[in-house]
């Protein structure tokens, strides 16, 4: 593999890692402050369809992305209160809407549209296009560093850019705010912040809240930047993928970066047979059903915990009752 | 928060939880410009009006009685299958093997040596996330998730590499041999006075009703089904009662894989008659709101398979005859799941005050 190919395959895995990063550190609110959250797949769909159908009737990207975040947030809403106020059992709320949005999604496209559950495609202002940082062009000419600079760096959408910009905005919120050590708090000793005469349920709905907009931010960057419009099932278990970085993460931002785009090289390495087989000896191809299954096989691996034990919060998923 | 009568906490708490759904549901098909009133007669008719629709109704029963008791199995162990579906595919293959391995002189022998490998296929697919949750502490819901994935694609691969027969273009395997096809409710003496057009429901469905009593022995008539339960009430409890977690988690985990993989039997065996892609259809998903509605009860099970049976038959109806897509399916079953399993505890809130009301008056009237 040249190191053309690498830069090519490095590129990919910025924009396949992206939406894996920003739903990771959307659980990471959730869970840090002791809420399972199953449904991130759920939202990030239910918010890709969104985004692509309001993208394709306004001809505009950001009011998409606004309806995205909206759909999300409404979905964070009820797993809110089934988790937070109804005290239910969290991963199945999780389950049931992540199906809920399987469901609707394709129901609301299909009567908006009548194209078998797809968006139209969008184009021009209806996505968020690439975007040239200063320097990409005067710098090609730099060995090594001028390609990966202009190419992997340099040309990603905007949101690209937000989602990186959230993991250190996360860290500075979690480990040098009132708010972040609160949220940390209530995920592992709800009753102390509670004796503290801080809200349990304030925290917790906020933490959801967040998880709701950074999902909905993840599901527009899906249809309206990684792809253009919304299309059946589009984000294919990336909602559990990124619970698995987390966990691999061991819930901190920093880990949550590396452990998204490990998985995200993986997905873009999954593009590419060609370059596998290449690098296989002799006539020894892969066969591509396993290239598919290789995130989730990644997954399975990562939370069998053979990279080293992952505590989860303590006081996660269960529900705060005031008094016994 | 004060306890319910038992008969409203088993009857009218799943009943109202339905009925949410399904008013949910209604305003949905409302919202997309759909009539509810008529999506619920072409439903209703589609799967109980004729003969032909309960062959249907019955055959989609049949999985999902199958899938609804793997679930509940796990569930009574505090362990949340989701892998349902995938352990289904695999006992589709578990059967493909078997019947395309010999050529088998009877349908009985078949059916029996069928069973056994669709269980075990179903039950190794289970076994590597149980052994994870037991001795790794891994998330089993997020690893059955991904063994659903992996699933698809091994069968994918399986059936477009080893196992399509020369020439084929589909990816599907060669056809069982005719002496295996299991009689269908058409061919089964006296059934087929009622049954004469020919169904998909087959003689399973009594292999689904066995399976709902060995079900229910199990968990309330033996020492295993015991310590399931007491284990899945309170680990803490069972262990210090000197009950091993490993051995209830991988157990019921075990069991639970063996009974959703046994769904091949009625559809992979007993239908299509070769293994194909996606053979399942969401059956396995299914399973987790029949075992959720119905209470994780083998009777309950039963009663919800049921229900799930005319709603996917009738969802299938109502996808032809009407404009609204068939994906309501899934979206009503999402929202039978919340509620049930979710929000149980809203919907509880709601009928406190009125047995307080009730109870009230009671009183009120004696004195």
């Amino acid at each position: 593999m040249d190191y053309m190919t690498l830069i090519e395959i490095l590129g990919s895995t910025l924009r396949l890692g992206t939406p894996l990063l920003l739903a990771c550190i959307a659980g990471l609110y959730s869970e840090r402050a002791g809420i399972f959250d199953i449904g991130l797949e759920g939202k990030m769909l239910m918010a890709a369809m969104a985004s692509g159908a309001v993208a394709a009737l306004s001809g505009s990207a950001w009011i998409g992305l606004g309806a995205g975040i909206l759909a999300s947030l409404l979905f964070a809403a009820i797993h809110g209160l089934a988790s937070i106020t109804f005290r239910g059992n969290q991963l199945i709320s999780g389950v049931a809407l992540n199906f809920v949005a399987s469901g609707a999604t394709i129901l609301i496209a299909q009567t908006l549209f009548g194209q078998g559950g797809r968006t139209p495609p969008l184009t021009g202002e209806a996505r968020f296009g690439p975007i040239t940082l200063p320097f990409a062009e005067a710098l090609s000419g730099v060995p090594f560093l001028g390609p990966f600079y202009g190419r992997v760096i340099s040309g990603q959408s905007l949101l690209v850019y937000l989602a990186l910009a959230t993991v250190p905005l996360t860290w500075w919120l979690l480990y040098r705010t009132r708010f972040g050590l609160r949220l940390r708090a209530v995920g592992e000793n709800p009753e102390s912040v509670d004796t503290a005469g801080v809200s349990v349920v304030r925290l917790r709905y906020t933490a959801v809240a967040l998880t709701g907009v950074l999902c909905g931010i993840a599901g527009a960057y899906m249809a309206t930047s990684l792809q253009a419009g919304f299309g059946r099932e589009m984000t294919a278990g990336r909602g559990y993928i990124a619970l698995a970085a987390l966990i691999f993460a061991k819930w901190r931002p920093w880990q949550a970066l590396w452990a998204t785009m490990l998985f995200g090289f993986l997905q873009a390495l999954a593009l590419r047979p060609d370059v596998i087989d290449a690098a296989l000896p002799g006539s020894l191809t892969i066969p591509v059903s396993f290239l598919d299954a290789l995130p989730y096989i990644l997954t399975v691996i990562v939370l069998a915990g053979f990279v080293g034990r992952a505590i989860p919060p303590r006081a996660g998923g269960q529900p705060y009752v005031k008094e016994r | 928060m004060e306890k319910l009568p038992a008969w409203a906490d088993l009857v009218l708490v799943p009943l109202i939880s339905l009925l949410l759904a399904a008013l949910i549901s209604a305003l949905v098909v409302l919202g997309i410009g759909g009539d509810p009133i008529e999506a619920v007669s072409v439903m209703v008719k589609g799967a109980l009006g004729s003969a032909y629709g309960w062959g249907y109704t019955l055959y989609y029963t049949t999985s999902f009685i199958f899938t609804g008791l793997a679930v509940t199995v796990a569930y009574h162990a505090s362990q949340f299958n989701i892998g349902g579906e995938g352990q289904a595919q695999l006992g589709g293959l578990g059967v493909a093997l078997v019947l395309l391995a010999v050529d088998w002189p009877h349908w009985s022998v078949a059916l029996l040596a069928a069973s056994l490998g669709a269980a075990a296929f179903g039950a190794a697919w289970a076994a590597i996330p149980a052994w994870l949750q037991a001795k790794r502490g891994s998330h089993i819901v997020i690893t059955t998730i991904m063994f659903n994935y992996i699933a698809a694609a091994l069968i994918v691969y399986l059936l477009v590499e080893v196992l399509r027969p020369v020439g084929q273009m589909d990816p599907a395997t060669a056809r069982f041999p005719a002496a295996a096809h299991l009689p269908s409710f058409g061919e089964i003496p006296g059934l087929s006075l009622i049954f004469s057009k020919q169904v998909p429901a087959n003689i399973s469905f009594f292999l689904a009703l066995a399976a709902c009593f060995a079900v229910w022995a199990l968990l309330w008539r033996t020492r295993l089904g015991y310590e399931i339960r007491a284990f899945g009430k309170s680990e803490s409890a069972a262990v210090y009662a000197g009950i091993s977690p490993t051995r209830v988690i991988l157990v019921s985990m075990l069991i639970s894989g063996a009974l959703a993989g046994l769904m091949a039997v009625n559809n992979v065996m007993g239908e299509a008659e070769r293994l194909m892609q996606n053979a399942s259809e969401g059956a396995g998903f299914i399973g987790i709101a029949v075992a959720l509605m119905g209470r994780n009860h083998p009777l309950g099970v039963f009663l919800a398979a049921l229900l799930f049976g005319v709603l996917y038959q009738g969802g299938a109806e109502m996808g032809l005859w009407t404009n609204i897509p068939i994906e309501l399916r899934t979206l009503l079953q999402g929202l039978v799941i919340l509620f049930t399993g979710a929000l149980d505890t809203m919907v509880r809130m709601m009928l406190v005050p009125a047995f307080r009301l009730v109870a009230a008056r009671r009183i009120g009237g004696a004195a």
